[in-house]
């Protein structure tokens, strides 16, 4: 199983970056997860700008969620919601909306906050704006408050209950791959 | 049961090409209408009248007139055709009395199942120009769309909700004995 990561915050030290570097440890065996770290290069969603003139990040980040058999999205939360760049990112990979390569793939959101929510909110935004676009995403939810508590000053998650709960996570993960490959097999 | 009208015993499945299965649901004011290209149905009638219908309808042939439309209702959050491609109808009776019918069965979608009931109307049997024995059948009913996991929904921005949970659907079938 291939996983691409995708942090929503731009932050050097990012905990969220974080959080998506302790999945890569959790995985269960065999998978394995790569981190999607342009998001700062693709520009502002401009539909005029689409199709045969997308800019060469908007492909890489395309190419890279059809690519991989499950989709990990790690946001913070800027004003009870998801940031601007992965929301734009989002609309972009969404285009053309009837047959976009986030339709269909398995997808989970998950996040931290320094604050005492754990950027709940945003997750809860993350999951219907995914939802609409036509991934299979997760009904569950991954908050993890008060991240300077939980991240070692090397960035590592240093906390064996969130450990645990993001190994749950990304094991239904697993299931919803193995599910839609089985699906796909059937109606081949 | 079987009464009035004497059906042949016998297996009748649909023609493809006349007949349908449509769905109609309230959408904020007007009542949004769509369709399923493919209905697969067979009736069977035992020598003692009674009858049965199975049918199946493929997801992936639904028929709106958006492709950004038709790509959600395959979608998870609608039908999630890629891990429930078909809607199946399991018929238990269909009792004909003249030219009305009642049919009882179970309806799955989305791996959902509801006992449902449906009246409808009965033309036929009749003898087509090629020598085949043909029957017309045509449902209505109502079902709540969220028993069966259609649950998706938007709030309006003064009340309510975008969509209806009532969704009427209708089919036409037009069977030859096999």
């Amino acid at each position: 199983m291939r996983v691409l990561g995708i942090s929503g915050s731009l932050r050097r030290d990012s905990y969220n970056s974080g959080l998506l570097r302790a999945a890569a440890d959790l995985l269960p065996p065999g998978a394995e997860l790569e981190v999607f770290d342009a998001l700062k290069a693709i520009p502002p969603y401009d539909a005029h700008a689409d199709g045969d003139l997308a800019p060469a990040p908007v492909h890489a980040l395309r190419e890279a969620i059809a690519a991989a058999d499950a989709v990990l999205v790690a946001t913070p939360e800027y004003n009870a919601s998801v940031p601007g760049v992965l929301k734009n990112a989002l609309d972009w990979a969404s285009r053309p909306h009837a047959t976009n390569p986030l339709r269909g793939k398995p997808t989970a959101v998950i996040g931290t906050s320094t604050g005492m929510f754990g950027a709940v909110w945003a997750q809860a935004d993350a999951r219907k704006i995914l939802s609409t676009i036509g991934a299979r995403v997760l009904d569950r939810e991954l908050p993890v408050p008060e991240a300077a508590e939980r991240f070692d000053a090397g960035g590592m998650l240093r906390d064996t209950e969130v450990e645990a709960q993001l190994s749950e996570l990304l094991a239904e993960l697993g299931d919803a791959v193995e599910a839609r490959e089985a699906a796909l097999a059937r109606a081949a | 049961m079987t009464t009035a009208t004497a059906i042949p015993a016998g297996t009748y499945t649909t023609d493809g090409v006349h007949s349908s299965a449509g769905f109609a649901v309230k959408h904020m004011l007007a009542t949004f209408r769509g369709s399923f290209a493919t209905v697969n149905a067979q009736v069977t009638v035992d020598e003692d009248g009674s009858a049965r219908l199975q049918g199946t309808v493929p997801v992936g042939s639904v028929i709106v007139k958006d492709e950004n439309l038709q790509a959600h209702l395959q979608s998870p959050e609608f039908f999630d055709a890629e891990q429930h491609p078909e809607i199946r109808f399991d018929g238990l009776d269909l009792t004909i009395d003249g030219p009305t019918a009642t049919l009882t069965g179970d309806l799955t979608i989305k791996g959902h199942t509801g006992r449902v009931t449906a009246e409808g109307s009965v033309v036929g049997p009749i003898e087509d120009p090629f020598g085949n024995t043909k029957l017309g059948l045509q449902f209505e009913t109502v079902v709540d769309r969220t028993k069966f996991g259609l649950n998706w929904n938007a709030p309006l921005p003064k009340g309510g909700f975008m969509l209806a949970n009532d969704v009427t659907i209708s089919v036409d079938l037009e069977l030859a004995q096999s």
